[in-house]
Protein backbone atom coordinates (compact mmCIF):
# COMPACT_ATOMS: atom_id res chain seq x y z
CA UNK A 1 0.00 0.00 0.00
CA UNK A 2 1.23 3.24 -0.93
CA UNK A 3 1.22 6.31 1.18
CA UNK A 4 -1.45 7.84 -0.11
CA UNK A 5 -4.13 5.06 0.47
CA UNK A 6 -2.45 4.33 3.88
CA UNK A 7 -3.29 8.13 4.54
CA UNK A 8 -6.84 8.24 3.43
CA UNK A 9 -7.64 4.83 5.10
CA UNK A 10 -6.35 6.79 8.23
CA UNK A 11 -8.75 9.44 7.88
CA UNK A 12 -11.48 6.65 7.27
CA UNK A 13 -10.32 4.53 10.19
CA UNK A 14 -12.99 3.55 12.76
CA UNK A 15 -9.93 5.16 15.58
CA UNK A 16 -10.90 8.25 13.68
CA UNK A 17 -14.46 8.95 15.83
CA UNK A 18 -13.42 7.70 18.48
CA UNK A 19 -10.80 7.18 21.68
CA UNK A 20 -8.97 10.41 23.21
CA UNK A 21 -8.49 12.01 20.14
CA UNK A 22 -11.73 12.11 17.84
CA UNK A 23 -11.77 14.04 14.69
CA UNK A 24 -15.14 15.17 15.49
CA UNK A 25 -13.31 17.46 18.91
CA UNK A 26 -10.46 18.19 16.58
CA UNK A 27 -12.04 19.39 13.95
CA UNK A 28 -14.27 21.55 16.43
CA UNK A 29 -11.18 22.99 17.93
CA UNK A 30 -9.64 23.97 14.78
CA UNK A 31 -13.00 25.83 13.84
CA UNK A 32 -13.72 27.52 16.76
CA UNK A 33 -10.29 29.00 16.64
CA UNK A 34 -10.91 30.22 12.81
CA UNK A 35 -14.30 31.33 13.20
CA UNK A 36 -13.03 33.00 16.67
CA UNK A 37 -10.01 35.12 15.10
CA UNK A 38 -11.43 35.77 12.01
CA UNK A 39 -14.20 37.46 14.01
CA UNK A 40 -11.86 38.97 16.40
CA UNK A 41 -10.02 40.28 12.96
CA UNK A 42 -13.03 41.16 11.16
CA UNK A 43 -14.31 42.93 14.53
CA UNK A 44 -11.01 45.66 14.30
CA UNK A 45 -10.06 45.48 10.02
CA UNK A 46 -13.12 46.38 9.16
CA UNK A 47 -14.35 49.83 10.97
CA UNK A 48 -11.01 50.36 10.32
CA UNK A 49 -10.35 50.13 6.77
CA UNK A 50 -14.02 51.55 6.27
CA UNK A 51 -12.56 54.46 8.02
CA UNK A 52 -9.55 54.55 5.92
CA UNK A 53 -11.64 54.14 2.68
CA UNK A 54 -14.00 56.77 3.59
CA UNK A 55 -11.94 59.61 4.57
CA UNK A 56 -9.03 58.47 2.56
CA UNK A 57 -6.54 59.12 4.99
CA UNK A 58 -3.57 56.78 6.64
CA UNK A 59 -4.20 54.79 3.51
CA UNK A 60 0.00 54.51 3.04
CA UNK A 61 0.07 53.78 6.88
CA UNK A 62 -2.48 50.78 6.29
CA UNK A 63 -0.81 49.54 2.78
CA UNK A 64 2.67 49.63 4.94
CA UNK A 65 1.58 47.89 8.24
CA UNK A 66 -0.36 45.20 6.31
CA UNK A 67 2.83 44.78 4.21
CA UNK A 68 4.80 44.32 7.33
CA UNK A 69 1.75 42.10 8.63
CA UNK A 70 1.79 39.49 5.60
CA UNK A 71 5.77 38.95 5.94
CA UNK A 72 5.29 37.99 9.89
CA UNK A 73 6.51 34.00 10.03
CA UNK A 74 3.48 32.80 11.57
CA UNK A 75 5.30 30.25 13.71
CA UNK A 76 7.80 32.26 15.14
CA UNK A 77 4.54 34.93 16.36
CA UNK A 78 2.67 31.84 18.25
CA UNK A 79 6.14 31.03 19.86
CA UNK A 80 6.83 34.91 20.33
CA UNK A 81 3.51 35.60 22.12
CA UNK A 82 3.45 32.41 23.95
CA UNK A 83 6.39 33.54 25.81
CA UNK A 84 5.13 37.02 26.13
CA UNK A 85 1.64 36.54 27.56
CA UNK A 86 2.57 33.03 29.27
CA UNK A 87 2.23 29.69 28.63
CA UNK A 88 -0.64 29.67 30.92
CA UNK A 89 -2.73 31.79 28.99
CA UNK A 90 -1.39 29.90 25.29
CA UNK A 91 -5.27 30.12 23.45
CA UNK A 92 -4.99 34.19 24.12
CA UNK A 93 -1.41 34.18 22.79
CA UNK A 94 -2.57 31.62 19.62
CA UNK A 95 -6.33 33.73 19.31
CA UNK A 96 -3.83 36.93 18.80
CA UNK A 97 -1.28 35.71 16.56
CA UNK A 98 -4.10 34.25 14.09
CA UNK A 99 -5.86 37.68 14.48
CA UNK A 100 -2.85 39.31 13.50
CA UNK A 101 -2.54 37.25 10.83
CA UNK A 102 -5.80 37.77 9.53
CA UNK A 103 -5.92 41.49 9.86
CA UNK A 104 -4.40 42.57 7.04
CA UNK A 105 -6.06 40.82 3.92
CA UNK A 106 -9.46 42.14 5.86
CA UNK A 107 -8.54 45.88 5.84
CA UNK A 108 -7.25 45.59 2.15
CA UNK A 109 -10.63 44.42 1.45
CA UNK A 110 -12.52 46.74 3.32
CA UNK A 111 -10.87 49.80 2.19
CA UNK A 112 -10.35 48.85 -1.36
CA UNK A 113 -14.40 47.89 -1.82
CA UNK A 114 -14.66 51.72 -0.61
CA UNK A 115 -11.78 52.87 -2.70
CA UNK A 116 -12.80 51.17 -6.27
CA UNK A 117 -16.52 52.81 -6.33
CA UNK A 118 -16.79 55.59 -8.92
CA UNK A 119 -15.95 58.78 -7.39
CA UNK A 120 -18.77 60.28 -8.97
CA UNK A 121 -21.59 58.06 -7.56
CA UNK A 122 -20.41 59.18 -3.97
CA UNK A 123 -20.05 62.69 -4.95
CA UNK A 124 -23.72 62.83 -6.18
CA UNK A 125 -24.77 60.80 -3.03
CA UNK A 126 -23.36 63.30 -0.81
CA UNK A 127 -24.50 66.59 -3.27
CA UNK A 128 -27.79 64.83 -2.77
CA UNK A 129 -27.95 65.79 0.72
CA UNK A 130 -26.67 62.28 2.45
CA UNK A 131 -25.11 62.22 5.73
CA UNK A 132 -21.33 60.82 5.69
CA UNK A 133 -23.62 57.49 7.48
CA UNK A 134 -25.86 57.49 4.60
CA UNK A 135 -23.21 57.24 2.28
CA UNK A 136 -21.31 54.91 4.20
CA UNK A 137 -24.42 52.69 4.81
CA UNK A 138 -26.27 53.19 1.67
CA UNK A 139 -23.61 53.56 -1.06
CA UNK A 140 -20.72 52.48 0.31
CA UNK A 141 -21.22 49.23 2.37
CA UNK A 142 -22.86 47.62 -0.25
CA UNK A 143 -21.17 48.36 -3.14
CA UNK A 144 -17.74 47.28 -1.51
CA UNK A 145 -19.05 44.03 -0.45
CA UNK A 146 -17.47 42.08 -2.92
CA UNK A 147 -14.28 42.72 -2.03
CA UNK A 148 -14.41 43.11 1.65
CA UNK A 149 -15.76 39.37 1.73
CA UNK A 150 -12.57 38.66 -0.79
CA UNK A 151 -10.52 39.45 1.94
CA UNK A 152 -12.42 37.87 4.79
CA UNK A 153 -11.51 35.29 2.38
CA UNK A 154 -8.29 35.25 1.78
CA UNK A 155 -8.02 35.93 5.60
CA UNK A 156 -9.94 32.38 6.49
CA UNK A 157 -7.67 30.53 4.43
CA UNK A 158 -4.78 32.23 6.77
CA UNK A 159 -6.20 31.30 9.52
CA UNK A 160 -7.64 28.19 8.86
CA UNK A 161 -4.06 26.98 7.51
CA UNK A 162 -2.33 28.64 10.64
CA UNK A 163 -4.53 27.42 13.05
CA UNK A 164 -2.50 24.00 12.14
CA UNK A 165 0.15 25.11 14.60
CA UNK A 166 -2.21 25.23 17.69
CA UNK A 167 -1.62 22.14 18.50
CA UNK A 168 1.99 22.68 18.75
CA UNK A 169 1.80 24.77 22.25
CA UNK A 170 -0.68 21.85 23.31
CA UNK A 171 -4.19 23.81 22.15
CA UNK A 172 -5.77 20.97 19.69
CA UNK A 173 -7.37 21.47 16.25
CA UNK A 174 -6.19 19.41 13.36
CA UNK A 175 -2.67 19.91 13.47
CA UNK A 176 -2.33 17.28 16.81
CA UNK A 177 -2.10 14.69 14.58
CA UNK A 178 0.28 16.30 12.76
CA UNK A 179 2.58 17.24 15.61
CA UNK A 180 1.43 13.15 17.31
CA UNK A 181 2.83 12.05 13.98
CA UNK A 182 6.20 13.65 14.10
CA UNK A 183 8.24 12.15 16.61
CA UNK A 184 6.73 8.64 16.03
CA UNK A 185 7.01 9.10 12.28
CA UNK A 186 3.52 7.97 11.50
CA UNK A 187 3.70 9.70 8.07
CA UNK A 188 0.03 8.02 6.93
CA UNK A 189 -1.37 9.73 9.90
CA UNK A 190 0.47 13.01 9.34
CA UNK A 191 -0.43 13.07 5.54
CA UNK A 192 -3.82 12.19 6.24
CA UNK A 193 -4.57 15.10 8.95
CA UNK A 194 -3.23 17.67 5.92
CA UNK A 195 -5.47 16.09 3.62
CA UNK A 196 -8.05 16.96 5.68
CA UNK A 197 -6.85 20.19 6.80
CA UNK A 198 -6.25 21.36 2.66
CA UNK A 199 -10.09 19.81 2.43
CA UNK A 200 -11.05 22.06 5.08
CA UNK A 201 -9.16 25.00 3.73
CA UNK A 202 -11.17 24.46 -0.15
CA UNK A 203 -14.01 23.74 1.45
CA UNK A 204 -14.38 27.06 3.33
CA UNK A 205 -12.38 29.05 0.43
CA UNK A 206 -15.82 27.48 -1.95
CA UNK A 207 -18.08 28.99 0.71
CA UNK A 208 -16.36 32.19 0.47
CA UNK A 209 -16.65 31.80 -3.05
CA UNK A 210 -20.24 31.45 -3.17
CA UNK A 211 -21.25 34.29 -1.09
CA UNK A 212 -19.04 36.64 -2.74
CA UNK A 213 -20.92 36.07 -6.03
CA UNK A 214 -24.05 36.69 -3.78
CA UNK A 215 -23.55 40.10 -2.38
CA UNK A 216 -22.29 41.53 -5.73
CA UNK A 217 -25.40 44.39 -5.51
CA UNK A 218 -28.34 43.41 -8.19
CA UNK A 219 -27.63 46.84 -10.14
CA UNK A 220 -23.93 45.99 -10.71
CA UNK A 221 -24.29 42.59 -12.67
CA UNK A 222 -27.09 43.62 -13.90
CA UNK A 223 -27.39 44.87 -17.64
CA UNK A 224 -23.13 44.23 -18.10
CA UNK A 225 -24.38 41.67 -20.71
CA UNK A 226 -27.42 43.39 -22.62
CA UNK A 227 -29.76 40.62 -24.21
CA UNK A 228 -29.56 41.33 -27.40
CA UNK A 229 -28.66 37.84 -28.33
CA UNK A 230 -31.39 34.98 -27.52
CA UNK A 231 -28.12 33.00 -26.73
CA UNK A 232 -25.00 34.72 -25.75
CA UNK A 233 -21.92 33.81 -27.00
CA UNK A 234 -19.53 34.99 -24.22
CA UNK A 235 -19.65 34.41 -20.71
CA UNK A 236 -21.52 36.32 -18.43
CA UNK A 237 -19.21 38.58 -16.81
CA UNK A 238 -19.80 39.29 -13.57
CA UNK A 239 -18.09 42.70 -11.99
CA UNK A 240 -16.79 43.25 -8.31
CA UNK A 241 -15.07 39.91 -8.23
CA UNK A 242 -11.24 40.62 -7.18
CA UNK A 243 -8.57 39.15 -8.92
CA UNK A 244 -6.41 36.99 -6.68
CA UNK B 1 -32.70 84.72 -5.86
CA UNK B 2 -28.95 83.56 -5.40
CA UNK B 3 -26.47 86.17 -5.10
CA UNK B 4 -22.51 86.01 -5.08
CA UNK B 5 -21.08 88.57 -3.28
CA UNK B 6 -17.03 88.81 -4.09
CA UNK B 7 -16.46 85.35 -3.81
CA UNK B 8 -13.38 83.72 -4.05
CA UNK B 9 -11.89 80.17 -3.89
CA UNK B 10 -8.91 78.66 -3.36
CA UNK B 11 -7.86 75.29 -2.79
CA UNK B 12 -5.38 73.70 -0.33
CA UNK B 13 -3.06 73.30 -2.76
CA UNK B 14 -2.72 76.59 -3.24
CA UNK B 15 -4.76 77.17 -7.11
CA UNK B 16 -6.92 80.16 -7.22
CA UNK B 17 -10.32 78.57 -8.62
CA UNK B 18 -12.31 81.59 -8.19
CA UNK B 19 -11.60 85.02 -7.70
CA UNK B 20 -13.73 87.75 -6.47
CA UNK B 21 -16.61 86.34 -7.96
CA UNK B 22 -19.89 88.65 -8.17
CA UNK B 23 -23.47 87.57 -9.85
CA UNK B 24 -26.78 87.73 -9.29
CA UNK B 25 -28.70 84.76 -10.53
CA UNK B 26 -32.37 86.20 -11.10
CA UNK B 27 -35.03 83.35 -9.41
CA UNK B 28 -36.77 81.19 -11.75
CA UNK B 29 -34.59 81.80 -14.66
CA UNK B 30 -32.22 79.72 -15.87
CA UNK B 31 -28.50 81.08 -15.65
CA UNK B 32 -26.07 79.43 -18.05
CA UNK B 33 -22.48 79.36 -16.69
CA UNK B 34 -20.25 78.78 -19.59
CA UNK B 35 -16.64 78.58 -20.16
CA UNK B 36 -13.71 76.18 -20.69
CA UNK B 37 -11.74 74.21 -18.70
CA UNK B 38 -10.06 75.87 -15.48
CA UNK B 39 -12.82 78.72 -15.55
CA UNK B 40 -13.77 77.96 -12.24
CA UNK B 41 -17.62 77.44 -13.26
CA UNK B 42 -18.22 73.88 -11.83
CA UNK B 43 -17.01 75.06 -8.64
CA UNK B 44 -19.06 78.51 -8.57
CA UNK B 45 -22.38 75.85 -9.14
CA UNK B 46 -20.99 73.41 -6.09
CA UNK B 47 -21.02 76.85 -3.50
CA UNK B 48 -24.63 76.79 -4.16
CA UNK B 49 -25.10 73.35 -2.20
CA UNK B 50 -21.83 74.31 -0.44
CA UNK B 51 -20.37 70.86 -1.79
CA UNK B 52 -17.72 73.71 -2.11
CA UNK B 53 -17.30 76.11 0.67
CA UNK B 54 -15.80 79.50 -0.44
CA UNK B 55 -12.85 80.47 0.86
CA UNK B 56 -13.53 84.36 0.65
CA UNK B 57 -16.83 86.44 0.17
CA UNK B 58 -20.53 85.09 0.77
CA UNK B 59 -23.24 83.55 -1.08
CA UNK B 60 -26.27 83.89 -0.37
CA UNK B 61 -29.60 82.05 -1.42
CA UNK B 62 -32.86 84.52 -1.08
CA UNK B 63 -31.03 86.81 0.91
CA UNK B 64 -29.89 84.39 3.51
CA UNK B 65 -25.90 83.63 3.92
CA UNK B 66 -25.52 79.67 3.49
CA UNK B 67 -22.34 79.48 5.40
CA UNK B 68 -24.83 79.62 8.43
CA UNK B 69 -27.26 76.38 7.18
CA UNK B 70 -26.25 72.69 7.65
CA UNK B 71 -24.92 71.38 4.09
CA UNK B 72 -27.37 68.25 4.33
CA UNK B 73 -30.31 69.41 5.12
CA UNK B 74 -29.28 72.66 2.08
CA UNK B 75 -28.79 70.21 -0.55
CA UNK B 76 -31.85 68.36 0.23
CA UNK B 77 -33.65 71.53 -0.79
CA UNK B 78 -31.57 71.81 -3.72
CA UNK B 79 -31.97 69.50 -6.92
CA UNK B 80 -28.37 68.16 -7.90
CA UNK B 81 -27.91 66.53 -11.67
CA UNK B 82 -24.45 65.55 -12.74
CA UNK B 83 -22.55 64.20 -16.20
CA UNK B 84 -23.66 60.63 -16.58
CA UNK B 85 -26.36 61.34 -14.32
CA UNK B 86 -24.52 59.76 -11.12
CA UNK B 87 -26.69 57.46 -10.29
CA UNK B 88 -27.10 54.68 -7.40
CA UNK B 89 -26.27 51.63 -9.67
CA UNK B 90 -27.16 49.22 -6.83
CA UNK B 91 -30.62 51.00 -6.68
CA UNK B 92 -33.46 50.25 -8.93
CA UNK B 93 -34.36 53.33 -11.34
CA UNK B 94 -37.44 54.09 -9.20
CA UNK B 95 -35.43 54.13 -5.80
CA UNK B 96 -32.96 56.03 -7.59
CA UNK B 97 -35.89 58.65 -8.02
CA UNK B 98 -36.88 58.68 -4.46
CA UNK B 99 -33.72 59.18 -3.23
CA UNK B 100 -34.13 62.16 -1.63
CA UNK B 101 -37.52 62.22 -0.43
CA UNK B 102 -36.85 58.96 1.41
CA UNK B 103 -33.63 60.90 3.41
CA UNK B 104 -36.27 63.34 4.29
CA UNK B 105 -39.00 60.50 5.93
CA UNK B 106 -41.35 60.69 3.35
CA UNK B 107 -42.80 56.96 3.51
CA UNK B 108 -41.37 54.36 0.75
CA UNK B 109 -44.89 54.06 -0.75
CA UNK B 110 -45.58 57.39 -0.72
CA UNK B 111 -41.93 58.51 -2.24
CA UNK B 112 -42.40 55.49 -5.66
CA UNK B 113 -45.46 56.99 -5.87
CA UNK B 114 -44.27 60.23 -6.52
CA UNK B 115 -41.10 58.95 -8.32
CA UNK B 116 -43.25 56.98 -11.03
CA UNK B 117 -44.85 60.35 -11.68
CA UNK B 118 -41.35 62.57 -12.31
CA UNK B 119 -40.81 59.57 -14.68
CA UNK B 120 -43.69 60.73 -16.42
CA UNK B 121 -42.71 64.60 -15.89
CA UNK B 122 -39.38 64.10 -17.42
CA UNK B 123 -40.66 61.66 -20.26
CA UNK B 124 -39.68 58.40 -19.16
CA UNK B 125 -41.52 55.15 -19.56
CA UNK B 126 -42.79 54.15 -16.27
CA UNK B 127 -42.23 50.26 -17.22
CA UNK B 128 -38.19 51.27 -16.82
CA UNK B 129 -38.66 51.93 -12.87
CA UNK B 130 -37.57 48.51 -11.73
CA UNK B 131 -34.35 48.51 -14.24
CA UNK B 132 -30.82 49.57 -12.55
CA UNK B 133 -28.99 52.19 -14.28
CA UNK B 134 -26.80 50.21 -16.17
CA UNK B 135 -29.68 48.72 -18.02
CA UNK B 136 -30.83 51.96 -19.44
CA UNK B 137 -29.16 54.07 -22.42
CA UNK B 138 -26.82 57.06 -21.74
CA UNK B 139 -30.38 59.53 -22.49
CA UNK B 140 -32.37 57.68 -20.33
CA UNK B 141 -30.35 57.67 -17.14
CA UNK B 142 -29.57 61.31 -17.73
CA UNK B 143 -33.43 61.08 -17.65
CA UNK B 144 -33.17 59.57 -14.11
CA UNK B 145 -30.58 62.04 -13.14
CA UNK B 146 -32.96 64.94 -14.13
CA UNK B 147 -36.44 62.88 -12.08
CA UNK B 148 -34.06 62.49 -9.15
CA UNK B 149 -33.20 66.04 -9.33
CA UNK B 150 -36.60 67.31 -8.62
CA UNK B 151 -37.99 64.64 -6.69
CA UNK B 152 -37.61 66.55 -3.38
CA UNK B 153 -39.43 69.95 -5.49
CA UNK B 154 -36.57 72.02 -5.19
CA UNK B 155 -36.91 75.61 -6.06
CA UNK B 156 -33.66 75.75 -7.03
CA UNK B 157 -31.81 72.79 -9.46
CA UNK B 158 -28.39 72.66 -10.52
CA UNK B 159 -26.94 71.25 -13.44
CA UNK B 160 -23.09 70.10 -13.92
CA UNK B 161 -22.81 69.48 -17.63
CA UNK B 162 -25.63 67.39 -17.71
CA UNK B 163 -25.81 66.63 -21.02
CA UNK B 164 -22.04 66.33 -21.97
CA UNK B 165 -21.90 62.02 -21.73
CA UNK B 166 -24.64 61.75 -24.39
CA UNK B 167 -24.45 61.78 -28.29
CA UNK B 168 -25.41 65.33 -30.33
CA UNK B 169 -29.30 64.08 -31.31
CA UNK B 170 -29.82 62.71 -27.85
CA UNK B 171 -28.02 65.84 -26.36
CA UNK B 172 -30.51 67.81 -28.82
CA UNK B 173 -33.86 66.00 -27.19
CA UNK B 174 -33.05 66.51 -23.76
CA UNK B 175 -32.00 69.96 -24.18
CA UNK B 176 -35.84 70.61 -26.02
CA UNK B 177 -36.96 68.57 -22.58
CA UNK B 178 -35.46 70.97 -20.50
CA UNK B 179 -36.42 73.94 -21.89
CA UNK B 180 -39.96 72.52 -21.87
CA UNK B 181 -39.50 71.08 -17.91
CA UNK B 182 -38.60 74.89 -17.18
CA UNK B 183 -41.66 76.38 -18.81
CA UNK B 184 -43.86 73.93 -17.13
CA UNK B 185 -41.90 73.73 -13.21
CA UNK B 186 -40.48 77.63 -13.36
CA UNK B 187 -37.36 76.62 -11.11
CA UNK B 188 -34.12 78.91 -10.76
CA UNK B 189 -31.93 76.31 -12.89
CA UNK B 190 -27.94 77.06 -12.72
CA UNK B 191 -26.41 75.11 -16.13
CA UNK B 192 -23.34 74.62 -16.71
CA UNK B 193 -21.58 73.62 -20.03
CA UNK B 194 -19.08 74.34 -21.61
CA UNK B 195 -21.24 74.29 -24.89
CA UNK B 196 -21.81 78.31 -25.99
CA UNK B 197 -24.48 76.79 -28.33
CA UNK B 198 -26.31 74.98 -25.13
CA UNK B 199 -25.71 78.13 -23.31
CA UNK B 200 -27.46 80.57 -25.86
CA UNK B 201 -30.73 77.76 -26.25
CA UNK B 202 -31.23 77.23 -22.38
CA UNK B 203 -30.09 80.35 -20.54
CA UNK B 204 -32.15 83.49 -19.63
CA UNK B 205 -29.01 84.60 -18.32
CA UNK B 206 -25.63 83.29 -19.94
CA UNK B 207 -22.55 83.97 -18.14
CA UNK B 208 -19.42 83.94 -20.07
CA UNK B 209 -16.17 82.82 -17.38
CA UNK B 210 -12.73 83.54 -18.34
CA UNK B 211 -10.19 81.47 -16.22
CA UNK B 212 -10.20 81.81 -12.33
CA UNK B 213 -14.35 82.71 -12.64
CA UNK B 214 -13.63 85.94 -14.17
CA UNK B 215 -16.61 87.03 -15.64
CA UNK B 216 -16.04 88.10 -19.27
CA UNK B 217 -19.41 89.12 -20.03
CA UNK B 218 -22.99 88.74 -18.52
CA UNK B 219 -26.32 89.44 -20.33
CA UNK B 220 -28.99 87.56 -22.36
CA UNK B 221 -27.81 85.76 -25.75
CA UNK B 222 -28.92 88.12 -27.86
CA UNK B 223 -26.97 90.84 -25.71
CA UNK B 224 -23.90 89.21 -25.96
CA UNK B 225 -24.15 87.92 -29.72
CA UNK B 226 -25.13 91.40 -30.53
CA UNK B 227 -22.61 92.88 -28.41
CA UNK B 228 -19.68 91.03 -27.09
CA UNK B 229 -17.73 93.16 -24.41
CA UNK B 230 -13.90 91.53 -25.33
CA UNK B 231 -12.00 90.24 -27.75
CA UNK B 232 -12.36 87.08 -25.71
CA UNK B 233 -16.31 86.89 -25.88
CA UNK B 234 -16.45 87.66 -29.32
CA UNK B 235 -13.89 85.21 -29.78
CA UNK B 236 -15.21 82.77 -27.59
CA UNK B 237 -18.59 82.59 -29.41
CA UNK B 238 -17.18 82.79 -32.64
CA UNK B 239 -19.15 85.86 -33.59
CA UNK B 240 -16.66 87.08 -36.09
CA UNK B 241 -16.11 83.72 -38.31
CA UNK B 242 -17.30 80.43 -38.37
CA UNK B 243 -20.78 79.71 -38.66
CA UNK B 244 -21.96 82.60 -36.60
CA UNK B 245 -20.76 84.95 -38.84
CA UNK B 246 -23.73 84.72 -41.35
CA UNK B 247 -24.39 86.79 -44.85
CA UNK B 248 -26.73 86.71 -47.05
CA UNK B 249 -26.64 85.10 -50.67
CA UNK B 250 -28.94 85.60 -53.17
CA UNK B 251 -29.48 82.58 -55.35
CA UNK B 252 -31.98 82.56 -58.44
CA UNK B 253 -34.18 80.16 -56.12
CA UNK B 254 -34.26 82.58 -53.16
CA UNK B 255 -31.99 84.29 -50.36
CA UNK B 256 -29.85 81.76 -48.39
CA UNK B 257 -27.56 82.41 -45.23
CA UNK B 258 -23.94 81.74 -45.37
CA UNK B 259 -21.18 80.93 -43.02
CA UNK B 260 -17.82 82.54 -42.93
CA UNK B 261 -16.70 79.40 -44.86
CA UNK B 262 -19.55 79.66 -47.35
CA UNK B 263 -20.93 76.45 -46.95
CA UNK B 264 -25.26 76.43 -46.65
CA UNK B 265 -26.41 77.37 -43.01
CA UNK B 266 -30.26 78.64 -43.55
CA UNK B 267 -32.56 80.39 -44.96
CA UNK B 268 -34.08 83.47 -44.83
CA UNK B 269 -37.65 83.66 -43.87
CA UNK B 270 -40.18 86.36 -43.06
CA UNK B 271 -41.79 87.04 -39.34
CA UNK B 272 -39.48 84.79 -37.22
CA UNK B 273 -40.16 83.35 -34.59
CA UNK B 274 -42.85 85.36 -32.46
CA UNK B 275 -41.34 84.23 -29.06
Amino acid sequence: MNLFTEAIDWIFSAERFQGYNPLGLRLGEHLWFTFLSLLLAAAIAIPLGYLIGHTGKGRNLAVGISGAARALPSFGLIVLLVLIVGVTRAPAAAVISFVLLAIPSILAGAYSGLEAIDRRVIDSARAMGMTEWQILWKVEIPLGLPLLIGGLRSGALQIVATATLAAYIGLGGLGIYIFEGLPLRDYPQMLGSAILIAALALLLDALFAILQQFVVPRGVTAGRVRDDRATSTRRRAVAGTPAE
Amino acid sequence: MIEFRSVSKQFPDGTLAVDDFSLVMPSRKTTVLVGSSGSGKTTILRMINRMVDPTGGAVLIDDEDISGLEPVALRRRIGYVMQNGGLLPHFKVVDNIATVPVLTGVPRGAAREQALTLMDTVGLDRSLADRYPSQLSGGQQQRVGVARGLAANPNILLMDEPFGAVDPIVRAELQQETIRLQRELDKTVVFVTHDIDEAFLLGDQVVILEKGGRIAQVGSPTEILADPASEFVADFIGADRGKRALSIRRTERGAILVDSEGRAAGVLVDGGPTA
